[in-house]
């Protein structure tokens, strides 16, 4: 089968590039080998949240950033098409409710306590800045992973009034519930009723109330919106530990927008290799049961991800690789240094690895110039950036596949 | 093989995809998720000691596996691991029974009537709910009264060039032969000579139902069959998907069937609508289709998914005009082959199967399309909406169930 675009990879990047390019009317196919970082990740869109320090406004900081990193994916984003990008997603995903933008940081408590600088964050998350001062109770609900003792005292000894509960909320006969399991009971009015109930008059006043991200899943908004009217005080929800509920709700509004937008996703196969030609990509090619399959498109954006989903792999001689086309990779620290260092908190040589691009996200080769014509890339995959010091995951993820969708467009124009 | 989807276990990071999307657990408290019975369980797994019995509620459906972003073989894990369990209690005699669909076909078909009426017997099902342990309200096929193969043998195929192998399954055999029919029909109209050798079940039945030695020798006796013409190049399609996919996958990654005819027969088996969407990429599919004025929700059931070649029914049917075809995302419909027609599995099943219900009844449409003959049982049981398979349409649109209606306007 012919398409337009085939897009490698079913994360953030890879689902944004391809409703951007399904609702402009292109045949689009995302091929995946699974689920990935979108139910690993809290769903907030991180654009940059750190650099040294904690960044107040990313739009401030963006091009003072980009200059200071060159071969960071930002170097290649004007600040004006980040913004769009996040304006795009916000008006895509009504369920989510995004809230926020570029040009302040809200700051969200994170399951230990610690802040988090994020552009943009889910309505039922924002409730939880931190920026606006009062007090904090944290509700646990015996769910593993999150300790609402532990995430109260960290934000107490950094000034935050904050104070935690833990909730004995009914299990029928399931004793090791996880946060879907919490997130489906929340959809039920019963349990709904038992929390609300089992928090009645142990609330201080002007306390706003934080829960795990697992207040349902399909009808998040509503359960939120419902705990807000019945405890009469601001609600907010916390990330949890993955499997995270808020990005599962990234993950099935994201796809339900490509579906209704004539786009197809298949997820489990993994794609192998390519057939390519004269300068451009023709095909990619994926295992199947018994044989592969070949998916042919005029254009291919690769958002396979970084070491984590298998996208570069590193190999145990040390050797180094993009795992599809065999991409030149950048970011290496010297040939022959130390893979690791042991001092774990510090950057590490192989922390910004990954496939160096031109303006129009295309890999380039070492000399620069685009490798295939008609091959571009997004998200974790890119070199130059360190996305988990950054707090810029989720961002980069968006900005690169919301460009690399622009880049196909206006190749076609 | 099976080695490597032991090893595979090496890769799990405990991520817990898995059972986000696992509808089984998501209904039970029973089963308590693929990851936690897999690649959980079987590090405390040596030879002969099973550690945890609720690895016999996974349905064995796939969907761990599928959206596993690294590659664990989690399903297939759980199969080899539920068939370790019964190998040591004993597979009940139900099990044994249910997992026999061609002995069934053997003893039923010549009583049609007499089994039909004795399926839907409220009384006797009640008897059965009891003494066998199958569901009183479990989907049940109805026996056709005649076999697709008495047909097929006495159905002269045009003669071509183009050659085709029909595997056709126990479903067709016993009681989907018109469809069958249809599937002959819609290769004949596209130029192929098709072959129907005698067959007998795949064993995968057997496979799902713990008893890995019989079928063993059911798949390796399908194989005999089919490895000549899978020799000569001829291509062997099905429109079973559960059944195509134990000849090119899951006999040799979950039973650990490892020969050279079976590879060859892997290699050269086809899903139909596979099949077919290829010979459209090369130009090769006729396309003198008449419009279809109707709007069909169509489920592509798990097994499917697991052949790794993505939604081929929807780019075939796209071909008919005036046809929509609604995707629907929901993952499973809960039969799982012979899962729901168990006692102690009906009502889960059923609660797995809820969200593709509403689904179906919510697109207001009086018909939908599913290539796997279970599910579309199992459809049918829980919305009272007719399920028929993709090529039925394809059939409709051709022409070709009112040949001499020439000239009756196009839609």
């Amino acid at each position: 089968m012919t398409h337009d675009t085939v897009v490698i990879g079913a994360g953030l990047a890879g689902l944004a590039a391809a409703l951007r390019l399904a609702e402009e009317g292109r045949r689009v196919l995302v091929v995946a080998k699974g689920v990935g970082s979108t139910h690993l990740a809290p769903a907030t869109i991180d654009v940059l949240g750190f650099d040294g320090e904690a960044v107040e406004s990313p739009a401030q900081a963006l091009p003072q950033f980009a200059a200071a990193h060159p071969g960071h994916p930002y170097e290649r984003l004007s600040v004006e098409l980040i913004a769009a990008s996040i304006e795009w997603l916000k008006s895509r995903l009504p369920l989510s409710g995004y809230r926020g933008g570029l040009e302040e940081n809200v700051v969200l408590p994170t399951a230990v306590g610690a802040a988090k600088p994020s552009a943009l964050v889910p309505e039922t998350m924002a409730g939880g800045d931190l920026r606006a001062g009062g007090r904090f109770l944290f509700v646990g609900l015996g769910l593993k992973d999150f300790y609402p003792a532990y995430l109260a005292d960290n934000l107490a000894g950094s000034g935050v009034p904050a104070r935690a509960i833990e909730l004995a909320p009914p299990l029928g006969r399931e004793t090791d519930v996880g946060s879907v399991g919490f997130a489906r009971r929340f959809e039920q009015p019963a349990f709904r009723e038992a929390i609300v109930r089992e928090l009645a008059g142990r609330l201080e006043p002007e306390e706003r109330v934080g829960f795990p991200a697992v207040l349902g899943i399909r009808q998040a908004a509503e359960v939120w919106r419902e705990l807000e009217t019945r405890l009469e005080r601001p609600v907010f929800e916390v990330a949890t530990l993955p499997p995270s509920v808020s990005g599962i709700r990234l993950f099935e509004e994201m796809t339900a927008a490509l579906r209704r937008a004539g786009g197809r996703i298949v997820i489990g196969q993994t794609v192998v290799g390519a057939e390519t030609a004269n300068g451009r990509v023709e095909a990619v090619v994926a295992e199947a049961a018994a044989r592969t399959g070949t998916f042919r498109a005029r254009s291919f954006v690769l958002a396979s991800g970084g070491f984590a989903a298998g996208g570069v792999e590193l190999n145990s001689y040390g050797k180094i690789r993009e795992a599809i086309f065999d991409l030149a990779l950048a970011g290496a620290a010297t040939n022959g240094g130390p893979r690791f260092l042991p001092t774990y908190l510090e950057e590490q040589p192989l922390d910004r690895v990954g496939v160096p691009v031109d303006d129009r996200l295309r890999p380039t080769d070492a000399e620069g110039r685009p490798r295939y014509e008609n091959l571009h890339a997004a998200g974790a995959t890119l070199a130059g950036a360190v996305p988990w010091r950054e707090a810029s995951g989720n961002g980069l993820s968006l900005a690169t596949g919301y460009a690399a969708a622009g880049a196909i467009l206006e190749g076609d124009s | 093989v099976t080695e490597r989807v032991r090893d595979s276990l090496d890769h799990c990071v405990k991520c817990t995809i898995c059972e986000t999307f696992c509808p089984f657990s998501q209904v039970t408290p029973l089963f308590p998720g693929p990851k936690y019975v897999g690649p959980q369980a079987e590090r405390y797994r040596t030879a002969g000691i099973s550690v945890d019995a609720s690895v016999d509620y996974c349905s064995g459906c796939g969907i761990c596996t599928q959206v596993c972003p690294q590659d664990v073989k989690i399903a297939e894990i759980n199969s080899q691991a539920r068939a370790q369990l019964w190998e040591e209690s004993g597979i009940p005699f139900r099990n044994q029974l249910i997992a026999r669909p061609s002995v069934l076909g053997r003893l039923g078909t010549p009583v049609a009537p007499l089994a039909n009426w004795a399926l839907r017997n409220k009384a006797l099902r009640l008897l059965a709910h009891r003494l066998l342990g199958i569901h009183r309200h479990a989907p049940m096929p109805r026996f056709a009264g005649r076999t697709f193969q008495r047909w097929a043998q006495r159905h002269r195929s045009p003669v071509s060039r183009r050659r085709v192998v029909y595997f056709h399954g126990c479903g067709i055999n016993y009681y989907e032969p018109a469809l069958g029919e249809m599937v002959v029909a819609v290769l004949e109209h596209n130029g192929f000579h098709v072959q129907v050798p005698p067959q007998d079940c795949c064993g995968l039945p057997l496979q799902s139902n713990g008893n890995f030695e019989a079928a063993r020798a059911y798949i390796r006796r399908l194989v005999a069959k089919l490895a000549p013409y899978a020799r000569e190049g001829v291509p062997i399609v099905t429109n079973s998907t559960s059944c195509g996919l134990m000849l090119k996958r899951e006999a040799r990654e979950i039973l650990g069937v490892e020969d050279d005819d079976l590879r060859t027969v892997s290699e050269a088996t086809y899903d139909l609508c596979e099949f077919l969407l290829l010979l459209h990429d090369r130009g090769e599919l006729r396309t003198d289709l008449r419009a279809l004025p109707l709007t069909v929700p169509y489920h592509a059931p798990c097994q499917q998914r697991g052949h790794g070649i993505g939604k081929p029914a929807l780019d075939l049917l796209a071909l008919i005009p005036d046809l929509r075809m609604i995707e629907l995302d929901a993952d499973c419909c809960g039969i799982a082959g012979t899962y729901g027609l168990k006692k102690e599995k009906y009502e889960i099943s059923m609660a797995v199967g809820e969200r593709l219900f509403r689904d179906v009844w919510e697109s207001g449409a009086n018909l939908a399309a599913c290539d796997s003959e279970t599910c579309r049982w199992q459809i049918e049981h829980g919305t009272g909406v007719h399920a028929v398979h993709p090529v039925e349409l394809l059939y409709r649109g051709y022409g070709l169930d009112a040949p001499a209606a020439v000239g009756v306007s196009a839609g």
